[in-house]
């Protein structure tokens, strides 16, 4: 099957993600960890412009850029440098970015996604590293705001900027690419996308494989798919009524989920870009091969290593994968002496979908802490809520020996994430009295619901297959839910139809 | 006490009286100052000098004072850069170059008149008024360090920092009859002091002899973490004061005594070049075709860089702020408000040269001719060990006379920025008169080898006596 693009969609992103796990900014000694911090403490004279300061690159930054350029099987530039990017506004208070322009340090990159009709490569033009500009806060809503005030803890933080080719068809695509490459990212360790305004998105789209237009300030996964879809549209319809599209650079309304013109080509600004004097251009080829070496498994790889190791399906793998401390958690559960498949299946079908259910992400700030997943609500980002490998182990083990039903197994995972006492997966068993009922329990509980429900057993044998579901039920009812749901069913059939 | 004291002599009279004494003197010359070369007098000098008197101090500069440029960054005191912008900004950090001087135990006096943004060559853009030359009062004391040089001269401070992007510790040194030095770029940190062209600028010491330029270099000069652009030259500076230029070659660029030069002025450089030659060097004429481009190459260059640097002055975080209806509106206000003509004309020159359309035109084309230049020097410098040329090629002109006149005032510094542009060292030491005014003799040499350039300079020196002149008018 090949993907027709009927509308001729063509799709590049421009993504900037913060390198949030470096610990201190890009040019000056200044902690990068300034999420819950008060306005203006992560500050100092070179983050806030002063006169007479400069900058002196941190070299972490250049080794992490070298990192995503390698994991996206980018050209690391031989030689790169930095520019001045020209702009006045509030929040930048050199009135320049420093920022890369022709020596970007990653050239040539791609990343394989699952596209419409199976595997597609969306080509990475460029990378490159520059700083973070400080962030306003209006005083009120945007439109009567009393004022503006500004917060440079931001400052100074440093950035990847990457730039794709066109080359993706749908909304769809361009998620999944954001998608993936997260998930890369955060392998690499450089990257907690989970931190407000880790990673903000530019898209450049074209419908009829026509002018393109740049919808500027996307700052969800989420928010790509919904711009582009109604950006889509509006350029369909625009065409369709007779109209040419032009280029320009639209707003994305993220309330309203509509994009709105914000300038015209005729008015792009010019940033009088040039070489910044302060910085020295640096040879990099030397710091590759030692690079090279720390780079961890991806997750193309560790996939199909999943796959083959624990013989697990490409579904769960794929799963298990998309996550670095998901991965990770996995690994150690199964390095215990379980059934690796029934472990995949209750992490990633059951764990997974609870988390969802209760808007929890998997924490990504806590690589290196082995022996524990962690997981928050992003509107609570401080109640951080832990389920230990040890834990999962024996849950895994307790319902793979037949001792719980799969539905006390859920109840326990619920159990752990509801609550704040840790309780091991017995503890919380015992106390919920979730021990699979005894055989002969159930096999009292069967004798009794036949007895009583003779309308019922007559329909069953008279074909009504609904009627097998009620019985089955009134033995759960009878143990309490002790029983095995499916074991209880078999039992009845046997008994009935002998 | 002697008003013009070397920087032995301050050290021998703190050891004679006090510390406290000696800054008292110089701030009772600097209160009697009819030169307008303070910009702020610092209300901590004494204080300081009586802590370094209780406490005592074992640094290289123990209690000696020392005038600052004023966009040297030092705690607690204003750093205007000749500004309106700036009048009332106060940096919470010292430049690196303070930080040393601190450590060395200088005492500083107070921050120097310049140039606005050092963008002048004869302080009279400076939003506090000119400085007065102390040659004559009536005439500029050069630019844009031109306070700096004019305290030295008048005996208000032993010696003093100032900053050089195209000329601007050379010229004044020369128009007021004291050495001034312009480092190898790299040399000495830049950190802390506020930028006009990054690429090109260097912080340098004056003073009235060449041996006190040494002592003030081993103590500021180095690497410093903080600016990328240094570099660990290791050099010793009090090492290279030596008596004798036996066998050393001295190039003679013919395009440094070009059109418009004074007659006085090319006498008295070849006066100086003979008396090397009497002292044991040899010399010969050396070409630099490129040098005569290098003007317009140093202005598009120096005008770019400063259209950037000085975006920053918006009025939002400190310095001058106009009241706006709206940001926009505040920001342009502040600029027009804060910004003298001189800085206005260079910083929309600036951004014209780096625009779409125009950058290639103009700001690749100066980078290019940069790269000729410093060939140019590389070249003539592989041959000889220094090059002697005029450092100004006129003496001190009128305070009034040319400021109406940019162009011919950019003229001025023919001779000084093609330095710049190659980044290698520059001394111009006082070599004779004209009609009663200083004339400069600009000594250039190797990156880095500063030792050759004061060598030569220090042998000179110690066989006139040119440095031992004082203004009439001030004494």
């Amino acid at each position: 099957m090949v993907y027709e693009n009927p509308d001729g969609v063509r799709i590049g992103l421009e993504i900037h993600i913060q390198l949030n796990k470096l610990k201190t900014k890009m040019f000056c000694g200044c902690s990068t960890d300034y999420h819950n911090a008060a306005p203006n403490t992560h500050t100092c004279p070179i983050c806030l412009g002063l006169p007479g300061t400069l900058p002196v690159l941190n070299k972490k930054v250049v080794e992490a850029a070298i990192k995503v350029g390698l994991a996206l099987e980018g050209e690391i530039a031989e030689e790169t440098q930095f520019h001045r990017k020209n702009y006045f506004y509030p929040d930048l208070p050199k009135g320049y970015q420093i920022t890369q322009y022709d020596f970007p340090i990653v050239g040539n990159g791609k990343i394989v996604i699952e596209g419409e009709d199976g595997e597609h490569v969306v080509g990475i033009t460029r990378a490159h590293m520059e700083e973070d500009p400080g962030k306003l806060v209006h005083i009120g809503s945007i439109e009567n705001s009393k004022g503006v005030l500004i917060d440079y803890n931001r400052s100074g933080v440093p950035l990847i900027e990457t730039v794709t080719e066109p080359d993706m068809r749908s909304p769809k695509e361009a998620r999944r690419f954001l998608d993936k490459f997260r998930n890369i990212l955060e392998y690499l360790d450089v990257f907690d996308g989970n931190l407000e305004g880790a990673m903000r998105v530019d898209a450049n789209v074209s419908v009829h494989w026509g002018t393109r237009v740049e919808v500027k300030n996307i700052s969800s996964h989420k928010g790509v798919e919904r711009a582009l879809l109604y950006e889509i549209m509006r350029q369909k319809n625009v065409i369709r009524r007779g109209g040419k599209i032009s280029q320009e650079t639209r707003h994305y309304d993220e309330g309203r989920g509509v994009t709105l013109s914000m300038r015209t080509k005729e008015e792009a600004e010019d940033y009088r870009y040039f070489r910044e004097p302060d910085l020295m251009p640096m040879r990099i080829t030397d710091w590759i091969p030692a690079i090279k070496e720390t780079l961890p498994e991806l997750p193309d790889a560790k996939r199909a290593r999943f796959i083959e190791q624990y013989g697990i399906t490409d579904m769960h793998a794929k799963s298990l994968t998309s996550k670095i401390m998901l991965a990770d958690f996995y690994e150690d559960v199964c390095a215990a002496d379980v059934d690796t498949k029934i472990a995949a299946t209750w992490i990633a079908d059951v764990l997974l979908g609870e988390l969802n259910y209760r808007d929890l992400v998997i924490a990504g700030g806590l690589r290196g802490y082995v022996g524990f997943i962690g997981f928050y609500n992003q509107k609570n980002p401080d109640r951080l809520i832990s389920i230990h490998v040890r834990n999962i182990v024996e849950l895994v083990n307790l319902f793979a020996e037949g001792k719980i039903s799969d539905r006390a197994a859920v109840e326990v995972i619920r159990t752990m994430l509801d609550t704040k006492e840790k309780k091991t997966p017995s503890q919380i068993i015992e106390e919920k009295s979730l021990f699979k009922a005894e055989d002969d329990l159930v096999t009292k509980a069967i004798a009794e619901t036949i007895a009583e429900n003779e309308a019922a057993v007559q329909d069953y044998l008279g074909g009504t297959e609904k009627s097998l579901n009620f019985l089955v039920g009134q033995v759960m009812k009878k143990t309490k839910g002790t029983a095995d749901a499916k074991t209880a069913r078999e039992l009845i059939i046997k008994e009935l139809k002998g | 006490m002697a008003k013009w004291m070397s920087v032995a002599q301050v050290k021998e009279k703190i050891k004679e009286s006090s510390a406290e004494e000696v800054t008292a003197q110089y701030l009772e010359t600097i209160g009697k100052s009819k030169v307008n070369g303070y910009i702020t007098v610092s209300e901590k000098a004494l204080e300081q000098a009586k802590k370094i008197d209780n406490e005592g101090h074992n640094g290289p500069l123990a209690g000696v004072p020392i005038a600052i440029k004023d966009n040297i960054s030092v705690v607690g005191l204003p750093n205007s850069c000749g500004s309106k912008i700036l009048e009332d900004y106060i940096p919470p950090f010292n430049a690196h170059v303070i930080e040393k001087l601190t450590a060395a135990g200088a005492v500083i006096l107070g921050k120097t008149n310049m140039d606005e943004f050092a963008m002048g060559s004869s302080t009279e853009t400076s939003y506090f008024g000119p400085t007065a030359n102390p040659w004559d009062l009536e005439r500029v004391p050069g630019g844009s360090s031109g306070g700096s040089a004019a305290v030295v001269a008048a005996g208000e401070a032993p010696f003093a920092l100032g900053s050089d992007t195209g000329g601007s510790v050379r010229c004044p040194a020369a128009f007021c009859g004291v050495v001034g030095l312009k480092p190898t770029y790299g040399a000495v940190s830049r950190y802390g002091v506020v930028a006009y062209a990054n690429s090109l600028e260097q912080v340098g010491p004056l003073a009235n002899n060449v041996t006190d330029i040494a002592v003030l270099m081993d103590v500021i000069a180095g690497y410093d973490r903080k600016d990328s652009t240094s570099i660990d030259s290791k050099t010793e500076y009090q090492k290279a004061l030596i008596e004798d230029v036996k066998g050393i070659k001295i190039g003679v660029p013919k395009e440094f005594f070009g059109e418009g030069i004074h007659p006085d002025v090319e006498k008295a450089v070849w006066n100086a070049i003979h008396k090397c030659e009497d002292l044991g060097a040899s010399w010969e004429e050396v070409s630099m075709p490129h040098i005569k481009y290098a003007l317009a190459s140093y202005y598009i260059i120096a005008m770019s860089e400063a259209s950037s640097n000085l975006a920053r002055f918006d009025g939002t975080r400190y310095g001058y702020r106009a009241s706006g209806e709206n940001w926009h509106a505040m920001v342009s206000k502040t600029r027009a408000e804060g910004f003298g003509t001189e800085v206005k004309r260079r910083i929309l020159l600036g951004t014209y040269a780096l625009s779409a359309g125009y950058h290639d035109k103009y700001y690749l084309k100066a980078l290019k001719v940069r790269t000729l230049v410093k060939q140019d020097f590389d070249r003539a410098l592989s041959k000889v060990d220094v090059l002697m040329a005029p450092t100004m090629p006129n003496p001190a002109f009128k305070i009034g006379e040319k400021i109406e006149d940019p162009l011919t005032l950019y003229l001025s510094d023919v001779n000084t920025c093609p330095i710049n542009l190659a980044g290698v060292p520059s001394l111009s030491v006082p070599c004779g008169f004209t009609d009663g005014l200083p004339i400069g003799l600009q000594i250039m040499g190797k990156p880095f080898d500063e030792p050759a350039v004061l060598r030569a300079a220090y042998t000179f020196e110690q066989n006139t006596d040119y440095h031992t002149k004082r203004p009439p008018e001030v004494a």
